[in-house]
């Protein structure tokens, strides 16, 4: 099956990641250079998750469109899902960059752009489940958690134009002063097998909850 | 703009083809079709359940059909919302009215919002009809059941629309009242007006209108016109319709 | 025309009832001055400390006392359900939306008229100045914009008020970090210029949240 192929695909290339990231990338590493963040293996991972985390909910505004337009229960159930690996993954971005801040900096946060509205993110998509529990009427729940995908959605764009602005305590444009290739390569691999992780799961997610479906759609007519 | 001569030389008034209508896995309207022709008035009835306010709230365009077309004088209405909307007057169950505001301030405000000119003058007509001249400038919520259901009447016929929907009118009030509504309703049309109301007073019912629907399940389970019907017929089709799907 | 006729008539329907019952009003009042209240007490600074909060101070009365009012904006369109009767009306649905937030937008601006005076009393500092009151002013369109639809969405719900600040506080952050920084910026007696990013900033939300909110709204009060 498609998911079982994404998930062990991903899988291969995240342990070939991990492998870069924590003997190749260390190598290249020179005194005066060690502190630059390229240099350290977090950077691999950060980078991806943060990338698959906003594509994420890019994910959840093009469903809950698509949900509006279409109003089958399939782009509501695409919506959720990808809320729902939003919001992992944008937990595990929080939480890997404030571990290298503690190292990095001494500080496990600091209320700059960048950071604050990756947090804010992180809430509008928290908020969005909770809107889905507060409301009973499955037809009304899609609608309103659409509406919500697609208004929520403004911040995105905000976290990516913070990474230009200048004078912020977490690096911004260090992605784009690869020196070596290996770096390159590392962080590409890295995006992939991200990105092919947050697939499958994804295709995984979308099953399972269009199996839940057919069961309550059983259910609800099995009385009539 | 006149666009009421332009219109309102189709014969039918409304008419639905295969409307259907569903919230998630509940169907409500499993495939409606009506002819109702201008001028005429028309009775749905059908037990609680059967799907009789969501037809009148879609005809009223307050809801969309999951499918299905309908037309009111001619026109399709999902294309033409917003200009058939003017056509369409609708006495709900509730009364669509402000508490704190006065009987004339909320006519003004529906009498705006539906673009009226010479909003006073009409304001004025329809506030005599409905016999609340005396109450005009007192506050909604101090209206009894009955005047708040006239008051809501009122709003339904401040822009003279040609069709009127009414969703169980006679609800709460007594006989004496019905017959003032049906009265200021019908005075008001010069027989052109058509009408579609849900009830389950069949007596009431029969007196006014030309045509009977009974709806059941979602579903058009017996029509007639009014004329080959009598009371007791009528009340035996019903039991019937409904009883025929319990089993 | 006939869109703006309704809009207008909306609007006046709302400042009307509210001039009525002044529910929102006094309750909304007294919350923000409540708030500034609570912020003397809780931070006891120095007066040129007291400069570099009060932009945070104002925002927050701003905001929790919008929210207030905003969680009213529905309340009187679900009671004799009266929504429906302004959807059976020939008009489009995005003329409630406008109509609503005007309102909204008209209550708002009256409590901010009343409590700059209030914070410039209680904190001694000049709150009134032309830099300030136009970010005020800017801000207060974004907020309502947003709080309006997401205010639709949440009388829907089954927790109504509770929903609200949840929705709309991370949503319209943006601007009122915007508003902060920029009001510092006018109270520091800093010029026009400075500001200018931060009132773009600002600005574009405030399209942006007309915008979306005018597109979607049809999609909140359907059937």
């Amino acid at each position: 099956m498609r998911t079982r192929i994404f998930i062990i695909l991903s899988a291969i290339l995240l342990l070939v990641t991990i492998a870069m990231e924590m003997l190749l990338i260390p190598s290249l590493a020179s005194a005066q250079n060690k502190d630059l963040i390229q240099y350290s293996p977090v950077f691999y991972w950060h980078i991806p998750v943060a990338w698959v985390a906003l594509f994420a909910f890019l994910c959840v505004f093009i469903a809950s469109i698509a949900y509006l337009w279409k109003r089958t229960p399939f782009w509501d159930i695409v919506a959720t899902t990808s809320a729902e690996l939003g919001v992992v993954f944008t937990t595990f971005f929080l939480l890997t960059g404030s571990i290298w801040a503690k190292f990095a900096w001494g500080t496990w946060w600091a209320w700059d752009a960048r950071l604050t509205s990756s947090l804010v993110l992180w809430i509008i998509y928290i908020a969005y489940f909770l809107l889905r529990t507060y409301i009973s009427n499955p037809e009304q729940r899609a609608r309103f958690a659409a509406v919500f995908g697609i208004l929520g959605f403004v911040d995105v764009p905000i976290v990516i134009l913070t990474l230009f602005v200048s004078n912020q305590m977490h690096p911004g444009d260090a992605a784009f002063h690869l020196d070596k290739p290996q770096m390159i390569i590392t962080l590409v691999t890295g995006v992939v097998a991200f990105t092919l992780l947050y697939l499958g799961l994804l295709f995984f997610g979308i099953h399972l909850r269009e199996d839940a479906y057919e069961v309550s759609k059983l259910k609800e007519t099995d009385g009539g | 703009m006149n666009s009421t001569q332009a219109i309102s030389s189709a014969p039918l008034a409304v008419e639905t083809s295969g409307v259907v209508k569903s919230f998630g896995n509940y169907i409500a309207l499993r495939g409606i079709d009506l002819k109702v022709p201008a001028g005429s008035t028309l009775a749905v009835f059908g037990p609680n359940g059967a799907g009789k306010t969501t037809l009148i709230k879609i005809l009223a365009s307050i809801m969309r059909p999951t499918s299905g077309k309908i037309l009111i004088e001619g026109l399709e209405l999902k294309d033409n919302v917003e200009l058939l909307r003017a056509r369409l007057g609708l006495v709900a169950h509730q009364s669509y009215l402000y508490s704190n505001l006065s009987a004339w301030e909320n006519l003004d405000f529906y009498a705006r919002m539906y673009g009226l000119d010479d909003r006073s003058k009409r304001i004025g007509e329809v506030i005599d009809l409905v016999s609340m001249t005396g109450r005009k400038h007192d506050r909604l919520s101090t209206f009894s059941r009955g005047m708040q259901q006239r008051m809501a009447l009122a709003r339904a016929l401040l822009h003279k629309p040609p069709i009127l929907l009414l969703d169980e009118p006679e609800t709460g009030l007594d006989q004496q009242a019905l017959d003032a509504m049906w009265d200021i309703i019908k005075r008001e049309e010069d027989g052109r007006r058509t009408i579609i109301f849900t009830s389950h007073s069949f007596e009431r019912a029969l007196a006014v209108c030309n045509d009977v629907v009974i709806l059941e399940r979602g579903r058009i389970a017996y029509k007639a016109q009014a004329c080959t019907l009598n009371l007791d017929g009528l009340k035996q089709k019903y039991q019937e319709c409904t009883a025929a799907v319990k089993k | 025309m006939k869109f703006w006729n309704s809009v207008a008539a909306i609007a006046w329907k709302d400042i009307l009832s509210e001039l009525r019952t002044k529910e929102i009003i006094s309750s909304v009042l007294v919350f923000a001055v409540l708030v500034l209240v609570i912020f003397n007490f809780a931070f006891n600074l120095a007066p040129d400390l007291i400069l570099q909060i009060a932009p945070g101070i104002l925002w927050v009365a701003f905001a929790f006392s919008g929210v207030l009012s905003l969680n009213r904006a529905f309340i009187p369109e679900k009671e004799e359900n009266c929504l429906e009767g302004l959807m059976g009306c020939p008009v489009g649905r995005e003329a409630i939306y406008v109509g609503k937030a005007l309102g909204s937008l008209f209550f708002m601006v009256l409590v901010e008229a009343v409590i700059l005076p209030v914070f410039a009393l209680l904190f001694n500092i000049a709150v009134l100045q032309s830099g300030l009151i136009t970010v005020t002013l800017l801000a207060t369109i974004g907020f309502v914009a947003v709080g309006t639809i997401f205010s639709a969405l949440a009388v829907n719900t089954r927790a109504r008020e509770m929903v609200l600040p949840i929705l709309f506080l991370p949503v319209v952050s943006p601007v009122i970090i915007a508003a902060v920084k920029a009001s510092a910026i006018s109270l520091n007696g800093q010029s026009w210029s400075d500001m200018t990013i931060w009132l773009a900033i600002i600005l574009a939300f405030d399209i942006i949240y007309l915008t979306v909110p005018f597109l979607v709204f049809p999609y909140v009060i359907e059937e």
